[in-house]
């Protein structure tokens, strides 16, 4: 057991090997639970996250990376029988909250999928769509700025600036993919989670989507589900492992890499675990 | 394992062919078998329909026609129009049958009151009405001697297409000796025709099938048909939405929903007794009336419309419900931007099934009294009808021998029917089905 000191004198309970604080955090989370009906997914998880960060998650299949990351915009409360316990604070505002409204917090917070998922409209409406219900552009001329920007921003726009009317499930999967973080942007986020939006890609496009996190990460601050080590290496500042459950480590990603502290983390690294 | 190789050694290959060989001759008996099988269920199954669609065809076609009698009628403004006034009042009070009979006498020349009264028979009841009508909307005619086309008699009818045959004894025929010379006069003369019936498509009920038409069963089934889906379309999808979209999954939800699973399978007929106990016997609606036939059409309907709506929506796939609530889509916004337009065609293909089954329905409406003889068109959803399929069952039950070929007109005219509405609604639901 380990014992902490949080910044306000608060004592924390944490197994967690490393530091998980942020010097800047935009997102703390405290001894989060998350049951699925009676069966505990995620157990006593402390972290933060920084501003203008990129965190990987890392892990094995079924340790609760996913679920960990959609505590985050609480899309966990889409699903029956999902029970979140603890205490997770964006800006001061705790997002689980009674009185906190779902809405706003996911227009704060973008989530980009594992699998793209473009609406089956067109490429104009999929990024137009976010803006449009969160009333953020008054005429269609700031709404046309609005979509083309994020395209832009998304790496998107040379290759579709031409065909914007045309179905969004007509581009390439690594064009839908960066289509929907097109679509997470344009609401204008502060953080952008991601859920292995790599594995449905091939290597040319998967480069591409990570040369996009990184020029992301100047603006927002990012939490990356990967369950490619070089890519947590080449992406993220730091990364956090996690193991049935549990928080095992988390650190500088070199760090992490390169000198783990604990036995697990060195064995999933170093490809035993997996 | 090494030591066991010895005594199992793999078989020869050319042996292994052989066997292979007479294996595959009696597998493909088997496919054969099993092929013959369903190819000859299949072909029963046609049978059976190239049978039905045969006789209703070979029936039904002979009733959309019907032979006539052209005769010079004179039009004398006295005695058809006696106030004078022109008013449909005077007209129908005048004296259109004389005029008509006097014109057929005329071309037959009877003898004698024996004579004349076989000669009545000849032209349908509906003669003098034609007259008085066709002057009513164009009174210039009056006092003019013009040819008109007026129907014959069911039974001359019957004897002209074969039905009755000359040489039945007399007393066992509906028409006797004196009625078919004179018909025969009449064809002689060349003055009888067979062509497209005036009256199928545009008359009402009527005992008298030379006059009877479909057009009031046809106008009531519409407005049935229209009150049902006015009900049941929304009620069913918005039912659908909630409980796939919003109900919290309880003991509540779950009886509900195994009620609607239940409600599907109960026989229609109940549904007509509900309507009778409720909408006429609490509510005190009228008896006959489209509103009660469609309500008890649209409670009907609704579990079918329910289900496979319920099955579009959550046919939808998950990715979408989560890039929605990802953008930060509400509950609502979701459902109304995303999940139904997926969705629609789905629903409105259950909204066809229900409606297809709602328009060949007869038992719910009986029980709310559709089958009373209505000769007047409805002209509202309050006024007493009758439908399609009720219409056909009581032309069914009529003994005159031309109402067999009416009723397998009235069943072209409801598949006809079926088949414009499901092409509507086919046509609809393409065009609403995003095709990315
Ligand atoms: N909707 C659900 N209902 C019940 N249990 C669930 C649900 N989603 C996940 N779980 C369980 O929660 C645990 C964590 O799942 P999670 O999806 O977070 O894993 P993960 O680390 O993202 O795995 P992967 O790398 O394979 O995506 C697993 O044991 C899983 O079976
Ligand atoms: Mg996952």
């Amino acid at each position: 057991m380990v014992i902490m000191n949080y910044s306000n004198n608060m004592k924390l309970e944490t197994k967690t090997i490393g530091n998980i604080f942020a010097d800047n955090p935009k997102i703390t989370s405290r001894n989060v639970n998350v049951f699925y009906h009676d069966k505990q997914a995620i157990n006593n998880v402390s972290l933060d996250v920084g501003s203008k960060e990129i965190i990987s998650l890392i892990g094995p299949s079924g340790c609760g990376k996913s679920t960990f990351l959609r505590c985050f915009n609480r899309m966990n409360d889409t699903i029956d029988g999902c029970k979140v316990e603890g205490n997770i604070v964006l800006d001061d505002q705790d997002i689980y909250h009674p009185s906190v409204d779902v809405v706003p917090l996911r227009a704060k917070i973008g989530m980009v999928f594992q699998k793209p998922n473009p609406f089956p409209k067109s490429i104009y409406d999929n990024v137009a769509y976010g803006p449009k219900i969160h009333g953020l552009a008054s005429t269609k001329d700031e709404l046309d700025s609005i979509v083309e920007l994020s395209l832009k921003n998304a790496g998107l726009w040379n290759e579709v600036k031409d065909r914007l009317q045309s179905p969004g499930t007509g581009l390439s999967g690594g064009q839908q993919q960066r289509l929907c973080i097109a679509r997470a942007i344009a609401v204008s986020p502060e953080i952008i989670l991601m859920d292995e939006p790599c594995s449905a890609l091939d290597p040319i496009a998967t480069a591409k989507i990570e040369e996009l996190i990184h020029q992301l990460g100047k603006n927002y601050s990012i939490v990356i589900v990967t369950h490619s080590m070089q890519q947590a290496a080449r992406v993220s500042q730091r990364t956090a492992y996690f193991h049935l459950g549990e928080l095992i480590e988390v650190g500088l990603t070199k760090q992490i890499f390169t000198t783990p502290q604990d036995k697990q983390t060195e064995a999933y690294i170093s490809g035993r675990i997996g | 394992m090494s030591n066991n190789n010895k005594n199992y050694t793999l078989m020869d290959a050319k042996k292994a062919e052989e066997i292979v060989r007479s294996n595959v001759k009696k597998r493909k008996r088997k496919d054969i078998v099993l092929k013959s099988i369903g190819q000859f269920a299949i072909f029963v199954a046609l049978s059976f329909l190239v049978f039905l669609f045969a006789s209703i065809f070979a029936k039904g076609i002979p009733g959309f026609f019907q032979h006539y009698v052209t005769l010079e009628v004179n039009l004398d403004q006295k005695r058809l129009d006696p106030k004078g006034d022109l008013s449909a009042d005077s007209l129908y009070s005048g004296d259109a049958r004389k005029l008509v009979l006097e014109a057929l006498y005329k071309e037959i020349n009877p003898k004698g009151r024996k004579q004349k009264k076989a000669a009545k028979k000849i032209l349908s009841s509906n003669a003098e009405i034609r007259v008085a009508q066709m002057v009513l909307e164009n009174p210039s005619l009056l006092g003019k001697t013009i040819p008109i086309t007026f129907a014959l008699d069911d039974d001359i009818d019957s004897f002209l297409r074969g039905y009755i045959k000359r040489d039945t004894p007399e007393r066992d025929r509906r028409i006797n000796d004196t009625v078919i010379k004179f018909v025969n006069v009449l064809v002689e003369k060349n003055l009888v025709d067979y062509k497209f019936s005036d009256y199928i498509l545009s008359g009402s009920a009527s005992r008298s099938p030379e006059i009877a038409g479909v057009k009031g069963a046809l106008i009531g089934s519409i407005l049935t048909l229209f009150v049902c889906f006015i009900l049941s379309f929304p009620i069913g999808v918005a039912t659908a939405i909630y409980l796939e979209g919003f109900a919290p999954k309880n003991r509540i939800t779950e009886i509900i929903e195994i009620n609607i699973n239940n409600l599907a399978a109960v026989p229609s007929v109940v549904f007509g007794i509900l309507g009778l106990a409720i909408f006429i016997g609490v509510f005190g609606m009228p008896r006959s009336i489209p509103l009660v036939g469609g309500m008890v059409l649209g409670i009907m309907t609704l579990p079918t419309i329910i289900i496979s709506s319920r099955a579009a929506i959550s046919a939808v796939p998950p990715s979408i419900l989560d890039a929605a609530y990802g953008v930060g889509a509400s509950k609502l916004q979701t459902m109304f931007h995303h999940v139904i337009p997926l969705a629609i065609p789905g629903m409105l293909t259950g909204t066809i099934i229900g409606m297809a089954r709602a328009l060949g329905e007869t038992a719910p409406l009986l029980m709310i009294g559709m089958v009373a003889f209505i000769v007047d068109i409805p002209n509202s959803i309050q006024e007493p009808a009758t439908v399609l399929p009720v219409q056909i069952f009581m032309w069914a039950d009529f003994a005159e021998r031309m109402f067999v070929n009416k009723t397998s007109s009235a069943t072209i005219i409801l598949l006809v029917f079926l088949i414009l509405m499901n092409g509507i609604a086919i046509f609809l639901r393409n065009k609403l089905e995003r095709r990315w």
